[in-house]
């Protein structure tokens, strides 16, 4: 097959996969490299799920209600696949006072942003989600968030689109891109392929710094492991996306019953990247944090665990965009744990800069040249 | 390895034993596997993420052999090219309180 189209994209993640269907929609042909033998193997399959506005920096804010308003409730129809979006709204917990005060400042921001935001009390948060411990003392309550299925979105739009004609392929690493006088052009794989396009679309994750790298471009991100696990299937409790002051863990019960739980230990930095491996406190730390908001699931049994790598940027907030200085090239990377959410939105966008079209949002804020030394 | 997705399967041609259940914690039956396969779900991991097989009580240490072989025979690989699915702990299911009450590094 002749390895040349209008888009190439790098990666095959939850960003990826939508760019790609966004732009087979378009009646672009589009040319998916993925590297692992997996489509969609990275962080796209392995996050908690959450679909939220509240707790988003406010750059990503407007991404996010965009993503909610115009994209989440209809993805189930134009993929052909339920993606189990539920919008159940979001509660972040808190037990302190010092808690409270933390909720308190996500939701003014949430609030100046234009999302449907505020605080409630103990006997608000207990009627909405009754499993709360006694120890909850309030919390931060965004009706309009929710859950979806990772797996069943990332791999959603990787069938769409490659019912709409996009080849994939995977098990072929892109080693560097190349420019063919001043413009970006082409793209080497491991195995010594040459692909040629008219843009690429890098969209792949970490590796997306080294990457860039071969273009002279570099972004401060850095991988970050996290964990997460799921339990076995129990009666329908909540719809709610949980999570908490703290964010020592995160989650929601899912379609089929089963709790999907994520959370944080502190440690999370100081792993080698690589094959993503769990650690040996990573599901007990989570564990603890889950059984202190809510004593009834203290005897439901996980079933797996697993852990994945996110791309933390700088200032915790993606790079997206189309930079001047090599063109030819879109790019988006350093979705620092909160990407899923977003996928869909950020897939669009990253098809409208590929295609040359405007973009339904500005995307300024996240310029891949935005960063300053602190002197 | 490197795997090209671009394929032409032919017409689905029903077996007839479709509608046998391979995964018992999920119900997931042959013909469900099958249809995944042709619908660009290349492998173990892919299959199981998009409809569910193996991802039960038993996280597929019933069906893993049953599936892998199924999805073999759809891409007419050998069962070898494949790679398993990758075992996760817990090697049992396990109660949230008891893993909570490990401490220690």
């Amino acid at each position: 097959m002749k390895n040349t189209s209008d888009v190439l994209i790098v990666g095959s993640g939850a960003i990826g996969n939508a760019a790609a269907y966004y732009l087979a929609k378009r009646g672009l042909s589009v040319t998916v490299l993925e590297k692992s033998a997996c489509v969609g193997n990275g962080g796209s399959s392995r996050n908690g799920g959450g679909v939220r506005q509240s707790g988003r920096h406010p750059a990503e804010l407007p991404l996010a209600m965009y993503g909610v308003k115009n994209l989440w409730p209809s993805l189930s129809d134009e993929l052909g696949v339920d993606v189990e979006y539920c919008q159940g709204g979001n509660l972040r917990l808190g037990k302190t006072e010092a808690h409270l005060k933390i909720l308190t400042g996500l939701t003014e921001s949430a609030v100046v942003g234009g999302l449907d935001m505020r605080m409630i009390g103990r006997d608000e948060a207990r009627g909405i989600c009754p499993y709360l411990s006694d120890e909850v003392i309030g919390a931060g309550w965004c009706p309009t968030d929710g859950h979806a299925n990772p797996l069943l979105a990332t791999l959603g739009f990787y069938r769409a689109a490659r019912r709409l004609g996009a080849r994939f392929v995977s098990g072929a690493e892109v080693t560097g891109l190349h420019k063919i006088r001043g413009r970006v052009a082409a793209a080497k794989t491991a195995d010594g392929e040459t692909h040629g396009f008219g843009r690429a679309v890098v969209a792949a994750g970490y590796d997306s710094r080294k990457i860039l790298s071969s273009l002279g471009l570099d972004v401060p991100i850095s991988p970050l492991l996290l964990e997460t696990l799921v339990t076995e299937e129990a009666p329908r409790m909540f719809r709610q996306m949980l999570g908490t002051a703290m964010a020592d863990f995160y989650g929601h019960q899912s379609s089929h019953g089963s709790f999907v739980f994520g959370g944080t230990h502190g440690l999370e930095p100081y792993f080698a990247y690589g094959e993503p491996r769990l650690s040996s406190f990573g599901a007990s730390s989570t564990c603890r944090g889950i059984v202190g908001y809510f004593p009834v699931l203290r005897d439901l049994k996980i079933v797996r665990t697993w852990a994945g790598w996110i791309d933390d940027c700088a200032d915790h907030i993606p790079v997206i965009g189309n930079p001047e200085e090599t063109p030819g090239l879109t790019v988006a990377c350093g979705l620092s744990g909160h990407g899923f959410g977003i996928s869909p939105v950020v897939g669009l966008l990253l098809a409208q800069l590929a295609a040359g079209e405007e973009t339904s949002l500005d995307v300024s804020k996240f310029r891949y040249d935005r960063f300053r030394a602190k002197v | 390895m490197k795997n090209d997705r671009v394929r032409d399967f032919g017409e689905y041609v029903p077996a007839p034993d479709d509608d046998l259940i391979v995964c018992r914690c999920e119900e997931i039956t042959k013909g469900e596997i099958r249809k995944a396969v042709r619908d660009g779900l290349f492998n173990v991991h892919e299959v199981r993420r998009f409809i569910r097989c193996g991802m039960g009580l038993c996280q597929g240490k019933t069906c893993a052999r049953l599936v892998k072989a199924i999805i073999a025979r759809e891409l007419g690989a050998p069962v070898a090219s494949l790679s398993d699915a990758t075992g996760r702990a817990p090697m049992r299911p396990m109660e949230m309180g008891v893993l909570a009450n490990e401490t220690g590094l």
